[in-house]
């Protein structure tokens, strides 16, 4: 039987917090490293408020979301279905995927793309403890000169970036707050 | 509005008109478009109640992006008061009840029909293109299988024998309009047919998207994104600047439109930005004709 938390903690006002929530979410991607907030959406722990938000948004029946680690619980699982519809998958074959760093490892199991459509990549959505504006130099699209950002791995996401353009592009997510890495910054 | 016409409008139309699935569709391809500046990606393009002449892609995007505490500006060719304008700037009024201006600088996300605004934009704010046709590549290769493997594996040369080609005949690259450009060094991509005189302000601090609807595909430019148009070392590219100021409010700066100015034919040179000139001419800067005007 299902939880009944996994019938709140939608939008109450779909359209327009969906909305709202997008453009943060587009903001955090178009400002790579650049701590957003982002509201609306509450699912079960260790779901954050921000990555609830972002599965609310992007996720539907047609993106495969793989729930990683400590995230695939019963609960999470029943909330997801309910709000999202979006099938529950493995890594490999997995659009969204959410979790905290070391449980989605290994990274290389997600889609990179192909070079005739490197749309095909995968977003992950990475729970962090802390978010901050300091730790690795980001350069690249979206920044005017330079960012600083805290990565989990740097090494990891310079070497995603050196197979631009393919690579799976992720968010970071914290409480209420998010940012983004995609696979265009370079890390230094 | 009153109550009775807001409840009115919620039940006849979603938000920004689409469902909400259609809408995370478009979101998904634009935020990968971010994430690879100049690739054009794939999306379903759906039915909307206007002309694809229209710039149903850009109103795609537009109504994916818009929040309702947006304000939002429609501009065709620079002006705010074509049929085309217009109707877009009401489409949104009506079923996403964000505000509107024709002012660049209050606007937070504007669409436009080729032209970017003289006006730097900020990092607030959002272009959207309309793009009749997305692929730079088109007119050299009219298979889309070909054309992504051109673009997959950066063939470019038949794009650079091609611009070449128009050097020899003509002296210099005629192409004027959705003059072709290279994205962080990797993809050609087409700005669609804003003048080339705008090229250089392809590198801005807004969020650029681009929505061609018949074509269904949607591409982007995050902020600062370095775009280079594209040419040859003994022929750098010439944005090429009209050799008059402004009739009206005497800018030396922007993109002019030849305008007939009665039977006889008497022409004069406007800013094809009407906002702009008319900023202008409020802060109290006249052309050679600004009285007249
Ligand atoms: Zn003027």
């Amino acid at each position: 039987m299902m939880a009944s938390d996994a019938l709140t903690g939608g939008f109450a006002d779909a359209p327009t917090e969906a909305a709202r929530a997008f453009r943060a979410a587009m903001n955090a991607m178009a400002f790579p490293g650049r701590i957003q907030p982002i509201t609306g959406g509450q699912g079960p722990a260790p779901l954050s408020p921000a990555a609830a938000t972002l599965l609310l948004t992007l996720c539907d029946p047609e993106t495969p979301l793989y729930l990683a680690g400590a995230h695939d619980t019963q609960a999470v699982r029943d909330w997801v279905t309910f709000h999202t519809g979006a099938p529950l998958v493995g890594a490999s074959e997995a659009m969204f995927a959410v979790g905290g760093w070391e449980a989605l490892q290994p990274v290389s199991a997600f889609a990179i793309g192909t070079s005739d459509y490197p749309d095909r990549a995968a977003t992950l959505i990475v729970e962090s403890a802390a978010l901050e504006q300091a730790g690795s130099t980001l350069t690249g699209p979206g920044i005017k000169e330079t960012a600083t950002f805290s990565l989990p791995e740097p090494e990891v996401f310079a070497a995603n970036a050196a197979r631009f353009p393919l690579g799976w592009d992720a968010y970071f997510t914290c409480g209420d707050r998010l940012a983004a890495l995609p696979r265009s910054t370079k890390v230094s | 509005m009153t109550t009775q016409t807001a409840e009115a409008t919620q039940s006849a139309y979603n938000f920004a008109y689409l469902d909400e699935q259609t809408k995370r569709m478009i979101r998904r391809a634009i935020l990968k478009g971010l994430a690879v500046p100049g690739y054009q990606v794939p999306f379903a393009s759906r039915e909307m109640p206007m002309p694809y002449g229209w710039g149903t892609g850009g109103v795609q995007v537009s109504a994916a992006t818009l929040t309702p505490e947006d304000c939002f500006k429609v501009i065709d060719q620079g002006a705010d008061d074509t049929t085309n304008a217009v109707s877009i700037r009401k489409f949104f009024e009506r079923t996403a009840q964000v505000e509107t201006t024709t002012h660049t600088a209050e606007a937070t996300v504007i669409q436009t029909r080729h032209r970017i605004p003289e006006e730097p934009l900020r990092e607030d704010q959002v272009l959207v293109y309309q793009v009749p046709i997305p692929e730079p590549l088109r007119f050299l290769e009219p298979s889309e299988v070909e054309t992504r493997k051109m673009h997959a594996l950066e063939e470019y040369g038949l794009m650079h024998v091609k611009l070449y080609e128009d050097i020899a005949r003509h002296g210099a690259i005629s192409t004027a309009y959705a003059y072709p450009v290279k994205v962080e060094g990797r993809y050609v991509m087409d700005p669609s047919p804003i003048p080339k005189f705008d090229n250089p302000k392809l590198e801005m601090a807004a969020i650029q998207l681009f929505g061609a609807g018949r074509e269904q595909r949607i591409y982007a430019l995050p902020p600062y994104t370095q775009v280079v148009s594209l040419d040859f070392e003994d022929h750098p590219f010439d944005p090429s600047k009209a050799e008059h100021p402004c009739d009206l409010c005497g800018a030396e700066d922007s993109y002019l439109d030849e305008v007939i100015t009665d039977d006889a034919g008497s022409r004069m040179f406007v800013c094809s930005d009407t906002d702009y000139c008319l900023a202008r001419r409020d802060a109290g800067h006249e052309g050679a004709q600004g009285a007249r005007g």
